[in-house]
């Protein structure tokens, strides 16, 4: 086994040079930047406007850690990743933290040594065709050429629904959402498989959006969040406490436009100590008393954050759903901040 | 009396190391292979100790876990239920069926091309010029792409095969549709098929190798027919008639088995979303064929010239003088000595074909590099092992090509006596 690791790791060279040492909250601290890991570009999650300024959902998350690390939302560099590098991009250090719809499983977290530290959105894969298909359930697609991309859990939930399903498909595997809409606008495949939320994210990008439809089959679950190397759990606490702090936010009522008037004090002492203005939660992962205020001032509340970026009034046009508060129906539940 | 061999015997010393030529040389080269060692250990092992601090491991066990994904094409039998070590196998079938295809047409086209290259025709002579140009000089993942979305917008979908006045006409009597998706062709069935043979790692249509025997017993018989002609013409100088040979011993027997074991085609039908029956054979590996073949071949047509013109005029004209017409010329003559100059670049046009297809990723063809590189790289999360595993791969496959070509080599050169 020695030859080999001596073969890999000479193929691994490049990843050599720059492995992150334990210590991810001094690095970044000492770097003076965040580094990233995001979508090549997938609207509403994830892309660079033609300024290159990045906006998005799962960016959202990055500028609210940087806010809260470094002080300034702005200081990120987004590090755009494909399906099949951004784990290795993780696990070799090139970037501190990965906000990029990775669904958490258990291999991913175990196999891949890395830690989920929540879920900022609950997804599950769907399949879009166009409208003159004339279908309008999943369960009709036996025989279908479906496109898929490679690099994901998609693959693996196309393959178990069919079969669970007794049903044949043809997928064709493509590598990045551009080249799926290429292929799916030119009638390539039949139907287009990836999360629901991706499916509305790629449709708003369509010519005529109202051609094509949705199927209302969810074949899997998807909890996307954002994820960290396993061995530094100062750092995995500051990203799921900042995600923790803007879905608490949403419950509390804490907002970007009534932030810094809750922030002198309120009458309830969990959102005292959210803010800093009682305790001193901060020191314990080893920041200030403001971070949640900065890292909420960045964009708002986990629900601010979902309007601005794939909410009803945005082209993506997503309903809460799953993603509502807790008390709202929904899964969002952040853990007490005792 | 002073003679060389009395010249005093001085010992060695050390500082001979640097200062006498016979041995500086020596010094500069283990120095040299002492400091290479040293950088290369030196990046060893801090790979090594970086990727062991991560809890990165080298294992390869996940090569007999369950794949779990289908594959588009696959040459032998596969389901999502199989591991990921036969996706990588079916993988590097497909690899090898592309090459394989792709080295033969590129061969054909090349030589073809470069030989117009230097016709007397004006016309032919620039076309091939243009045409080598032109197409070995943008990046072949550009044609790839170029061509792929060809063949998928100007191709009808399968939904315009369907209905009783369909949009779209197959061809050949019905019996194959170009679609956007695949070229849906007729499958040849036997009524009374022989069966397989299971080879443990797949399995063998033993109709296909009954056919195989037939035709090569049959070339077998013909050559020998051809020398017997060949010795009597030695010896009586008429030399009997073998044009019936072909026929007798290849087509006969052929047509005889085919009938005997039942052959008709069974054509593809349009049914749901898709053809069934037939062979559904995907645009990407037309793409990616006609791709590499028509890239390729623009390389082997310079090699293929640069050999004829190598050849010196004189045998040329020698031929002429001979009365030998100019095709003959060229392949009794000419091809035949050009042949030591263009085999040894041919192979690494070979073994560059055979790379490129690792571009298959651009045409959503499922190459070694898509499910070895590819899926199950991303499944199971071990990149180092599957990066590994496909540079030994590629590297088996070029030096195999190499080797084979390199024998071919040592038939083919001027033999000088």
């Amino acid at each position: 086994m020695k030859t080999t690791v001596m073969l890999a790791a000479v193929a691994a060279a490049g990843l050599a040079a720059s492995v992150a040492s334990a210590g991810t909250l001094d690095d970044v601290k000492a770097r003076g930047v965040l580094n990233c890991g995001v979508n090549t570009g997938l609207v509403g999650f994830g892309a660079p406007d033609a300024n290159g300024h990045w906006s998005g959902f799962d960016v959202a998350i990055c500028r609210a850690v940087a806010a809260a690390v470094l002080n300034d939302p702005n200081k990120v560099k987004f590090v755009p990743t494909t399906g099949e590098t951004r784990f290795t991009a993780l696990s070799s250090g090139e970037i501190d933290m990965l906000a990029r719809n990775s669904t958490w499983t258990f291999k991913r977290e175990n196999d891949l040594k890395l830690t989920f530290v929540g879920v900022n959105y609950y997804d599950g894969q769907g399949f879009m065709v166009r409208k003159d298909l004339g279908v309008n359930s999943a369960k009709e697609l036996d025989g279908a050429t479906i496109c898929v991309q490679t690099g994901t859990t998609t693959e693996l939930n196309l393959a178990d629904y069919f079969k669970s399903n007794n049903m044949k498909y043809t997928p064709i595997s493509i590598k990045t959402d551009a080249e799926g809409k290429q292929q799916f606008l030119a009638g390539a495949c039949d139907a287009y498989t990836t999360d629901a939320s991706g499916l509305a994210a790629l449709r708003a990008t369509f010519e005529k959006p109202a051609d094509y439809v949705i199927l209302p089959e969810i074949i899997s679950k998807e909890p996307l969040g954002p994820v960290v190397r396993q061995g530094d759990d100062q750092w995995a606490s500051i990203v799921r406490w900042t995600l923790f702090a803007l879905i608490e936010a949403e419950e509390k009522g804490v907002t970007s436009k009534n932030l810094d008037e809750m922030a002198k004090g309120t009458n309830d002492p969990e959102i005292n100590r959210l803010l800093g203005s009682s305790d001193n939660l901060g020191s314990m992962i080893g920041l200030d008393k403001e971070w949640a205020k900065r890292a909420i001032a960045a964009g708002g509340n986990y629900g601010e954050i979902f309007e601005a970026n794939i909410g009803a009034s945005t082209p993506i046009g997503l309903a809460r759903g799953l993603n509502a508060q807790w008390n709202k129906g929904g899964l969002m539940y952040a853990i007490p901040f005792h | 009396m002073s003679l060389a061999g009395e010249q005093p015997k001085r010992a060695f010393r050390l500082s001979m190391l640097v200062y006498d030529s016979r041995y500086r040389a020596y010094t500069i080269q283990v120095l040299f292979i002492a400091a290479l060692a040293v950088l290369i250990g030196w990046l060893v092992n801090n790979a090594a100790e970086n990727l062991a601090r991560l809890g990165i491991t080298p294992d390869f066990s996940f090569l007999w876990n369950r794949a779990g994904y289908d594959i588009s094409m696959k040459l032998i039998h596969y389901t999502n239920d199989s591991t990921h070590g036969r996706a990588a196998l079916v993988g590097l079938i497909n690899t090898l069926f592309v090459s394989a295809l792709g080295c033969v047409t590129a061969t054909i086209l090349g030589v073809v091309a470069g030989v117009l290259r230097l016709s007397k025709n004006w016309v032919i002579a620039r076309l091939m010029t243009v045409y080598i140009e032109v197409v070995r000089n943008v990046p072949l993942l550009l044609w790839l792409l170029v061509i792929y979305a060809v063949f998928t917008s100007v191709t009808p979908s399968p939904s315009e095969f369907r209905g009783t006045h369909p949009k779209a006409e197959m061809w050949f009597w019905g019996s194959t549709a170009i679609t956007n998706r695949y070229v849906a062709l007729p499958s040849p069935e036997f009524f009374r098929s022989l069966g397989n043979v299971d080879l443990g790692i797949f399995k063998v249509s033993l109709d296909l190798l009954a056919l195989i025997a037939v035709i090569v017993a049959g070339v077998l018989v013909q050559r020998a027919l051809r020398r017997r002609a060949t010795r009597i013409q030695e010896a009586t100088g008429r030399r009997p008639a073998t044009w019936w040979a072909p026929i007798l011993c290849i087509l006969v027997p052929v047509v005889a088995l085919l009938m005997l074991l039942g052959f008709h085609l069974d054509d593809p039908r349009i049914r749901g979303f898709n053809f069934s029956g037939g062979i559904l054979a995907p645009n990407s590996i037309f793409a990616l064929w006609f791709g590499l073949s028509v890239y390729t071949a623009t390389y082997i047509a310079e090699i293929v010239r640069a050999g004829i013109l190598a050849v010196s005029k004189g045998q040329t004209e020698a031929a002429h003088a001979l009365g030998l017409r100019p095709r003959r010329t060229m392949s009794l003559v000419v091809l035949p000595q050009a042949l030591r100059v263009i085999v040894p670049p041919l192979i690494s046009q070979f073994l560059n074909l055979t790379k490129n297809s690792t571009l298959a990723f651009a045409v959503a063809y499922p190459d070694l590099g898509a499910t070895l590189g590819g899926i199950t790289l991303n499944q199971s999360g071990r990149a180092l092992e599957c990066i590994l595993l496909m540079m030994v791969t590629y590297l088996a496959i070029s030096l195999l090509i190499s080797a084979v070509m390199n024998a071919y080599n040592r038939a083919v050169r001027l033999k000088e006596r």
